[in-house]
């Protein structure tokens, strides 16, 4: 029995409506003669309290609200990838075709086109025991993803009575049914957004995710079905450095929510990613990629749904087997999103007005990351990771959202605005900035880059921590204070910070960095320093070693060397030798 | 309560600061315009902000003095606010609600917009990368304006922003095409005499014609206020996608426009943000902020140039910080450099323009543009640093490549920097000067800049 009742109360996106005794908590249900989208999140007596996902504006009291039986729900089939949905999984393309170039109002669509035949392989034949979670067939979705059908996770399994042969058909079509059961299995199923799917069993984080940034795969990495935040007031380049993950991370499928944010940022990604290759398959990255744009000016509910939406889609292609990267840009609009409605609920408010229960959304949603065995059959592993941009008022770390979200999170890349403002970029704070899969992930590069991996890390942070401690000294003292040793370290660290932490994601070569290549040009500078350190001992002077050719050239490597040139930096390494015994050399012989 | 033709009238309950409480409502919608009526004919316009249970809370744009509970009726229209739009727009002067104030009568409407627009969808924007230019060195140069960016100038009070900002509108033009510009300027709670100037300065430069200036002055109502923006915009938006004008939109002050808004929230009593801003202060503005930009098949575009002054020259202030988050950069005017006399003061590098790369380079602009401008920024950071340090050591410990920075710095704000109010410098001019900026430098120290643009523009 569906509610079906009246609206008696509307304030912006809150609506509350009576005569909704059979209203089911997180329902949605059709609000007003508009029809707009509602959800119910708060029943009292007969009175629905309902977020609005659409303008409110021009809704009267006394229109009708009307209860679909269904909590809020994504259409997983295929289909899904390269499309632009809005927070409700609303292809942004058909609400265009329906509404012209502004978003109107009450309308339905559906997630993906109904109606296209996809070629489907069964994986399975009759009399086969499938349980839930099981791959029962495959389809070609994208020139990179091979759509793997799911038994739906609630459904109970059994026995295949009968299975469609190879062929083409649409996602209606009834493809197997199983025995015990009457309801036959589809290619796509739903599933309730704000209910994280299961799976078998979870694994530790410790194959990296790369992602090509250096100052992330090196400094401060991210593990696959690992979590990681990144905090930055405006103009620190959090935007840029989400999109450069989302590019190059190596994962097979990537979902971009933007959540509140800039209506041409999404567009950027719709305009760039289908003309950019991904670097390992060389196919257009879009052929892996779901966006979620939900702007700052569309409807505020819809943003806080638009993460679920975003993540439930991710558990799924993660459960056929996919490394998932889910990027969320800003989960700050986000959480505003919460307090808004909390404010239109009159909760009582927690810090700067947010709902108490921001902490616990905040855990429930970068929870449902994880690296896990999936359940059915056959064996396989997936995983989602989840990077949350954060947008702290006045830049300030100590704010609701970031404190909270520091406390669920195992990678945090601290934006800084001096970085910014003297356009050093990607401008993570290296002394603020931490990553908890450092030793996890250390097996990794050892057993496929190089043994001294982890050292040489180590080396190279301790020379940008010296670094801060003598930046003090030279603040008051000027850098002549200091004995030339020290000098040395002060040029070694800005040749890092040049050299290897920046990084120009709008050039073509430096835009991406292949392990072995960061590898590389990490070992090259403490090379340097150690020769340096030893040549100072040799008696060259700090400034024969300032003017080597060596200096510039490790400089521009980055973006001089393309990955595929790696024995150019081995050249580079025997040019250094060469002239560092020509510095000594002519010390040596006055 | 009486009922006529549809249109409704009730009772005032309560009034509370800006907000009347209607008593007998029950064909009221939310957001509906409503007209308030007093015994002795007064009319004023608000809005309903929220209904239900016979009640309605509406906001009166022009304030309730002088409004009393008795005798006052609310006569619900039975539409939400909407902007009469035509070509006959051009050249006219509104008051803050979009009524004729220049003594004309009210422009023929061709239609009637919703004032609130409606989002923009994103999958049918089109991407902004056409250099505008302003004529303005360190713009143009620096922090390029792109047709469709929103943009604004972040101030704080007495500076030289509405110079600035009038300097932009009378000679922003783009090269290469003869599309038909128009400029849109919406005065919210400014003085008399920055609004004149600005009229004024249009005028002289024979730009007045293509504009469309809407007036809330700092004696108007300041509730009036949430509405100027918007019918500002829903002008612009028609005049770029209805007639195909490259519309430039010039807010000031959005300051007023927030207080306003809090005034609002703290007599609803709603729960606050941060300063007694209320929570949703990002999404409101953003419904501002957002209505930039271009649509694909359209020709038209509307640029956004607001106006702020931070308070207390605070940039970490809710108010430029949550605009921050919503515009595509700022440009940051700098105390130090307006006390110097410097004008255009704008401090570049906490300034930025997000688009700029795309709208610059070969085949708009130059293709050295983007390198000769990273070059200058990491420059100047590099200069201040300098400065910084010979404060304390004295320009005796600074190292002759230090002293390089410091000559550079000097130029880059005596030369390329400072211009006259009425100086309009070409592209290619703007990009002279930042070489003969770095070229204060030895040539080693160029390192964002490719050897062959150095050998071609660097003056020895």
């Amino acid at each position: 029995m569906v509610a079906q009742g009246k609206i008696v109360w509307i304030s912006g996106p809150a609506v509350k409506a009576d005569g909704m005794a059979d209203a089911k908590m997180y329902e949605t249900v059709s609000v007003g003669d508009a029809k707009l989208i509602g959800e119910v999140i708060r029943l009292t007596g007969d009175v629905a309290f309902i977020q609005v996902y659409e303008s409110t504006s021009g809704l009267k009291p006394g229109e009708p609200v009307i209860g679909t039986g269904n909590p809020l729900s994504v259409l997983l089939g295929p289909g899904i990838i390269g499309q632009i949905y809005d927070g409700i999984q609303r292809p942004l393309k058909d609400l265009a075709a329906k509404s012209g170039s502004f978003i109107g109002r009450g309308i339905t669509t559906t997630p993906v086109d109904m109606t296209k035949q996809y070629h489907f392989k069964p994986s399975v034949a009759v009399g086969d025991e499938v349980h839930p979670g099981s791959i029962i067939g495959t389809v070609p979705e994208t020139s990179l993803i091979e759509h793997k059908i799911l038994v739906p996770p609630d459904h109970k399994g059994g026995k295949i009575t009968n299975i469609v042969a190879e062929g083409d058909y649409a996602l209606e079509t009834e493809i197997a049914t199983i025995e015990g059961s009457d309801i036959p299995l589809k290619m796509y199923h739903k599933w309730p957004v704000r209910q994280a799917r299961p799976y078998l069993k979870r694994y530790d984080p410790t194959v990296p995710l790369l992602t090509g940034q250096r100052v992330i795969d090196t400094f401060f990495p991210l593990a696959k079905g690992g979590t990681g935040s990144i905090p930055g007031a405006f103009g620190t380049g959090k935007t840029v450095t989400l999109h450069q993950i989302a590019k190059w991370a190596d994962s097979q499928v990537v979902v971009y929510i933007g959540c509140g944010e800039r209506g041409n940022e999404m567009t950027e990604v719709l305009v760039e990613f289908p003309e950019l290759k991904d670097p390992r398959t060389g196919k257009p990255l879009m052929d892996r990629t779901v966006l979620v744009a939900n702007t700052s000016n569309m409807p505020v509910a819809a943003r806080e749904a638009s993460i679920y939406t975003g993540v439930t889609i991710a558990e799924y292609y993660r459960d056929m087997g996919y490394d998932v990267v889910l990027v969320a840009d800003s989960t700050s609009r986000w959480a505003e999103a919460l307090r808004e409605m909390s404010g239109r609920l009159e909760e009582m408010p927690a810090e700067e007005g947010y709902p108490s229960y921001l902490a616990s959304r905040l855990a429930e949603f970068y929870e449902r990351a994880g690296r896990v065995r999936a359940k059915g059959s056959p064996e396989r592993d997936g995983s989602v990771s989840l990077v949350g941009a954060v947008s702290p008022s006045g830049g300030d770390f100590t704010e609701p959202v970031t404190t909270h979200t520091m406390r669920f999170i195992k990678t945090f890349w601290a934006l800084d605005a001096s970085l910014a403002y003297s356009r050093h970029y990607p401008s993570i704070n290296w002394m603020n900035s931490y990553s908890g899969y450092l030793a996890d992930i250390a097996k990794w590069w050892s057993e496929n880059i190089s043994a001294d991996w982890f050292d040489l890390r180590s080396e190279t942070y301790g020379i940008l921590q010296r670094e801060d401690t003598l930046k003090e000294i030279v603040k008051l003292l000027g850098p002549e204070a200091l004995p030339d040793e020290e000098k040395l370290i002060l040029e070694v660290a800005r040749m890092i910070k040049i050299g290897i932490l920046q990084q120009n994601s709008f050039d073509d070569v430096d835009t991406y960095c292949s392990p072995e290549k960061q590898f590389k040009l990490m070992k090259l500078q403490v090379d340097f320093y150690n020769k340096g350190q030893q040549a100072l001992k040799d008696g060259a002077s700090l400034a024969d070693i300032r003017s080597m050719e060596v200096v510039s050239s490790l400089l521009k490597a980055r973006m001089d060397v393309k990955d595929d040139e790696m024995d150019k930096l081995d050249k580079l390494a025997t040019d250094m030798v060469e002239q560092f015994k020509n510095v000594t050399g002519v010390k040596v012989q006055n | 309560m009486s009922n006529q033709g549809g249109v409704q009238y009730s009772k005032i309950a309560e009034i509370k600061g800006p907000l009347v409480i209607v008593d007998g409502v029950d064909n009221a919608a939310f957001d509906e315009l409503v007209e308030i009526e007093t015994t002795d004919g007064q009319r004023r316009l608000g809005k309903v902000l929220e209904v239900g249970n016979g009640k309605a809370v509406v906001q009166v744009f022009e304030g309730t003095t002088g409004l009393s509970v008795s005798g006052t009726n609310a006569k619900f229209v039975g539409k939400v606010m909407e902007m009469p739009v035509s070509e006959q727009v051009l050249g006219r002067v509104f008051d803050g609600l979009g009524r004729a104030k220049d003594g004309l009568p009210e422009p023929v409407a061709d239609s009637f917009l919703d004032i609130n627009g409606a989002p923009m969808n994103p999958e049918q924007r089109e991407y902004p990368k056409d250099f505008i230019q302003t004529g303005v060195s360190v713009i143009d140069g620096m922090l390029t304006l792109v047709r469709g960016q929103k943009l604004p100038i972040f101030s704080g009070s007495g500076m030289s922003h509405n110079i600035l900002a009038a300097q932009i509108a009378r000679q922003a033009a783009i090269i290469g095409t003869d599309d038909s510009f128009a400029v849109v300027f919406a005065a919210i709670g400014v003085q008399y005499s920055e609004a004149e100037y600005f009229k004024r300065s249009l005028e002289e430069s024979g730009a007045l014609k293509r504009s469309v200036l809407f007036l809330n002055l700092a004696d108007d109502p300041a509730i009036e206020r949430i509405i100027t923006p918007r019918v500002a915009l829903t002008v612009a938006e028609y005049l770029a996608y209805d007639l195909g004008m490259h519309v430039l939109v010039i807010l000031t002050d959005m300051t007023n426009y927030a207080e306003a808004l809090r005034e609002i929230s703290a007599a609803r009593e709603e729960v606050p943000g941060r300063k007694g801003y209320p929570g949703y202060l990002y999404t409101d503005l953003s419904t501002i902020y957002e209505r930039a930009g271009r649509l694909r098949g359209k020709k038209g575009s509307v640029t956004q140039v607001p106006i702020l002054t931070m308070p207390s020259d605070d940039i970490t202030h809710p108010i430029p910080d949550l605009t921050g988050y919503i515009t595509e950069g700022q440009l940051v005017l700098g105390r130090d450099l307006f006390r110097q006399g410097v004008y255009p003061p704008i401090n570049i590098l906490m300034s930025l323009s997000r688009i700029m790369k795309d709208g610059i380079g070969e085949g708009s602009t130059r293709a050295d543009h983007q390198e000769i401008s990273n070059q200058n920024y990491d420059a100047y950071s590099r200069a201040q640093e300098v400065r910084a340090l010979a404060g304390i050591v004295g320009k005796a410990g600074l190292t002759p490549v230090d002293l390089n920075y410091m000559n550079f710095g000097d130029e880059f704000e005596k030369k390329f920097l400072t211009q006259a109010i009425d100086e309009n410098r070409t592209i290619e001019e703007t990009l002279g000067l930042q070489w003969n900026c770095v070229s204060k430098l030895p040539k080693n120290e160029l390192t964002k800049v490719k050897d062959k643009y150095v050998d071609q523009y660097y003056k020895e």
